[in-house]
């Protein structure tokens, strides 16, 4: 029988330890695939963050390493400063990417850092049980929200790629999102070519993929899935927010 | 110790550069030195300082605080270390600049007006090395010819054109008499 | 011989990182080691290496992560302040048993502090670097010359022992010249089957990673880590013993302080006190074994240091009640002078002779 599907080598086959109905465990593919299908996983180096992610070194099939809450840009940066024909990648979630490290995703991205953010978007801190994170909707109730997030008083959420694609590092930047086919084939486009531009030494790319998280939002996972349409995507509106993977942002 | 000379003026005044000159002296004759200047935010334009100890022995504390040489080339430097000058010990003074009187009679006062002397002379900015030509010889810390060979290798290849007054500034100190 | 130069501190430093294979520094700007960086920034672009200014020493000390678990020699330079930022990251290198060098040039703290020497992070390089139960090596030089003959000994048992390396120093030392010369031995290599290259299909990933969920596996880890630091503690102990053949009083100090309290020694052995010096040159591991010896041979120690009181600790512990030990310190940048040591080495052998 011919075989018509099968599993991608960029994975282990360690059970990853998700939430039914969390999104990541499809983003994982992605990346998993793409790295395959692009022939550079034996050159993949990716980087852990801290957050639902943490384990991540466990289930990508490429040479792995943990990096401290935030700070895996930065950690991302060392190695590719040091390996720079190895493909680095980071997988970072909103408190990680948007929140304790800030300072690192924004000046990688400024310096124009020849590496691949993979930014997991779900709109909650997952990992520690359900607080408000940098991109908690106005609103959004979580544990540290009891009463909808107020604005006035927490302040507003991060639009991470409107925020970087003012910046002349970042070679490309797009939202996607993985919450039914149509975007889930987008999403793994545009994680294939923001891969692609870092092979191509283009400069800093980045993917924010809207993610949902059932158990922290108090939801089916196909009622999380439908919010994501009703209330992520309106807020973050998915598509190319910034694509210099042509000419490259460093300069001759 | 053959020398345990400590080097104070404004920021601006060579003070660094005449004790690396000293320093280099012992380069050349294969001793062992130490070179400290002062740091921080008295190096933009406040008072500087340098230390410098040349010994045949390994040099233990590197920090000259009772100085055997004193060297001072502005008025608020005299104040601030004259007395802490060891007994039998030699102060330096810049009399273009600095118009006190060394009252202790312990020690053995040198009135040059090597600021003076660089304006008269084209010299400017070389005050320093005036003084330093004054220093050795008054101390005899090392040779006159060692002193030109140290100020060889400190001047850069870049501004060797400056080497020739270096040199002429330092024969016009040893040469002055007080 | 080789070629001596007369060399500020700071750069005799980077150059002897540079001697020793590092073709990594991550930096952020902190007085007083700017030299370490500027020095740094020059030579790199020429010899195919990376200098990077971070925007904090906390991504600063992460670049070192990531370049370390590559298996490239990096490095990092601060100073106290700076530590601080980068003790999160040390921790991280620490539980992902990764080598690497930091510098740190001290300065008088807490808080901004000051910028002049100071000894006060001793506390901070030997008990907690960063939290959980970890261990760096804090070499201690006195001199230029020592400066440079301990950075390729640090990158070297890093590697071995698979830890960070501290160098840590103060103003004084990093501002002064002295005549120094650079060993022509080539750099240790050692392999790195644990760094992270890509597979390249060729073999099983490799994880850099300080994460354990369960207790037990931790502990092990930790345990494991911990006989290799047995091991460091049996064998790359270093002091210099000056002058205690026949001493009564010994004084113990460690870098440029040591310098002070040697010249206070030559000046108390002519007055007929028969004072010597102890100086760590390792200052994790301690010399626990060596300055314990002293114990029972001496009347009494005596404790320098520019801070209010840190190694002190350790030396007592060293000596376990065997003999007095007393303190002297100055902080806050304040330097302490040969005569002040000389009193008080005075006092402690009961009056000036």
């Amino acid at each position: 029988m011919a075989i018509v599907f099968q599993k991608t080598k960029g994975l282990t086959d360690k059970e990853t330890h998700y939430c039914p109905g969390c999104t990541h465990g499809i983003i994982h593919r992605l990346v998993a695939e793409s790295l395959e299908e692009l022939g550079v996983l034996g050159d993949a180096i990716g980087v852990a963050p801290v957050g639902c992610a943490v384990m991540a070194y466990d289930y990508f099939n490429c040479d792995m390493v943990e990096a401290p809450h935030g700070r895996a840009p930065a950690v991302a940066t060392g190695i590719k400063r040091a390996r720079p024909d190895n493909i680095v990648f980071t997988y970072q979630g909103d408190g990680d990417l948007a929140a304790i490290g800030t300072a690192e995703t924004v000046h990688s991205a400024t310096r124009g850092e020849n590496i691949t953010v993979i930014f997991v978007n779900n709109a909650i801190y997952g990992m520690t049980g359900g607080q408000m994170a940098p991109t908690t909707l106005p609103g959004q109730v979580t544990q540290t929200t009891p009463y909808g997030r107020d604005v006035n008083y927490s302040g507003f959420p991060v639009r991470v790629c409107e925020m970087l694609s003012t910046l002349s590092g970042v070679a490309y930047a797009e939202r996607v999102a993985v919450n039914n086919v149509p975007n889930v084939r987008k999403a793994k486009a545009a994680i294939k070519k923001a891969l692609k531009a870092q092979m191509e030494k283009k400069g800093f790319s980045i993917v924010e993929v809207i993610s949902a998280c059932p158990t922290n939002w108090g939801m089916t996972p196909v009622e999380a899935l439908k919010w994501i349409d009703d209330n992520m995507i309106p807020y973050y509106p998915l598509g190319v927010y910034k694509d210099e993977t042509e000419k490259g942002v460093h300069a001759e | 110790m053959i020398l345990n000379m400590l080097i104070a003026g404004f920021g601006g005044q060579g003070v660094l550069f005449m004790g690396k000159v000293a320093a280099y002296t012992a380069m050349v004759e294969e001793k062992n030195v130490s070179w400290l200047p002062s740091y921080g935010p008295e190096m933009r334009g406040g008072t500087a300082n340098c230390s410098v100890c040349i010994d045949d022995e390994p040099i233990g504390c590197p920090l000259v605080l009772e100085p055997e040489t004193l060297v001072v080339l502005n008025a608020p430097s005299y104040d601030k270390f004259v007395d802490a000058v060891q007994p039998g010990g030699k102060i330096f003074i810049d009399s273009a600049l600095i118009s006190a009187k060394c009252t202790r009679t312990d020690i053995e006062a040198h009135y040059i007006p090597c600021t003076q002397m660089a304006k008269d002379e084209g010299l400017d900015g070389l005050a320093n090395i005036i003084m330093l030509g004054k220093v050795l010889k008054e101390t005899g810390f090392t040779t006159y010819e060692v002193l030109c060979e140290a100020m060889k290798k400190c001047v850069p290849a870049k501004k060797a054109h400056l080497l020739d007054a270096n040199l002429k500034a330092i024969k016009l100190g040893y040469e002055y008499q007080e | 011989m080789a070629e001596k130069f007369l060399m500020k501190g700071n750069e005799a430093l980077a150059e002897a990182a540079i001697r020793s294979g590092c073709r990594h520094f991550f930096g952020y700007p902190i007085t007083p080691q700017t030299e370490v960086a500027a020095y740094m920034a020059k030579r790199m672009p020429k010899i195919g290496g990376t200098y990077l200014q971070a925007e904090s020493e906390i991504a600063a000390i992460n670049m070192v992560l990531g370049c370390a678990s590559t298996g490239a020699r990096a490095m990092t330079s601060s100073s106290s302040p700076g530590i601080s930022l980068k003790g999160e990251g040390i921790s991280y290198i620490i539980g992902s048993d990764l080598p690497c060098l930091i510098i740190n040039v001290m300065r008088g703290g807490p808080g901004l502090g000051g910028i002049q020497p100071s000894q006060a992070d001793y506390w901070q390089a030997t008990k907690a670097p960063g939290h959980g139960d970890g261990q760096i090596l804090v070499f201690a030089p006195a001199s230029v010359q020592e400066i440079v003959n301990l950075v390729g000994k640090a990158y070297d048992l890093a590697e071995t022992y698979r830890m960070p390396a501290m160098l840590l120093a103060d103003g004084m030392l990093g501002q002064m010249m002295e005549p120094v010369e650079f060993p022509d031995t080539e750099p240790v290599v050692h392999e790195k089957p644990w760094a992270l290259t890509g597979t390249k299909g060729e073999r099983k990933p490799n994880i850099v990673n300080s994460l354990y969920l369960q207790p037990k596996e931790l502990e092990d880890t930790v345990k494991a880590r911990f006989e290799r630091y047995a091991a460091v503690q049996e064998k790359e102990v270093m002091i210099e013993e000056y002058q205690m053949e026949d001493a009564e009083f010994a004084v113990c100090a460690y870098g440029a302080m040591a310098r002070i309290v040697k010249t206070a020694v030559v000046k108390a052995r002519a007055q007929g006190i028969k004072a010597g010096l102890l100086r760590p040159i390792t200052l994790w591991p301690f010399p626990v074994k060596e300055i314990g010896s002293y114990g029972h041979k001496v009347k009494s120690m005596l404790c320098v240091e520019m801070s209010m009181g840190q190694m002190v600790d350790d030396v007592r512990l060293a000596v376990n009640g065997a003999c007095p030990v007393s303190f002297f310190g100055r902080t806050g940048g304040v330097i302490p002078s040969p005569a002040e040591v000389l009193a008080e080495i005075e006092k402690m052998a009961g009056g000036a002779k």
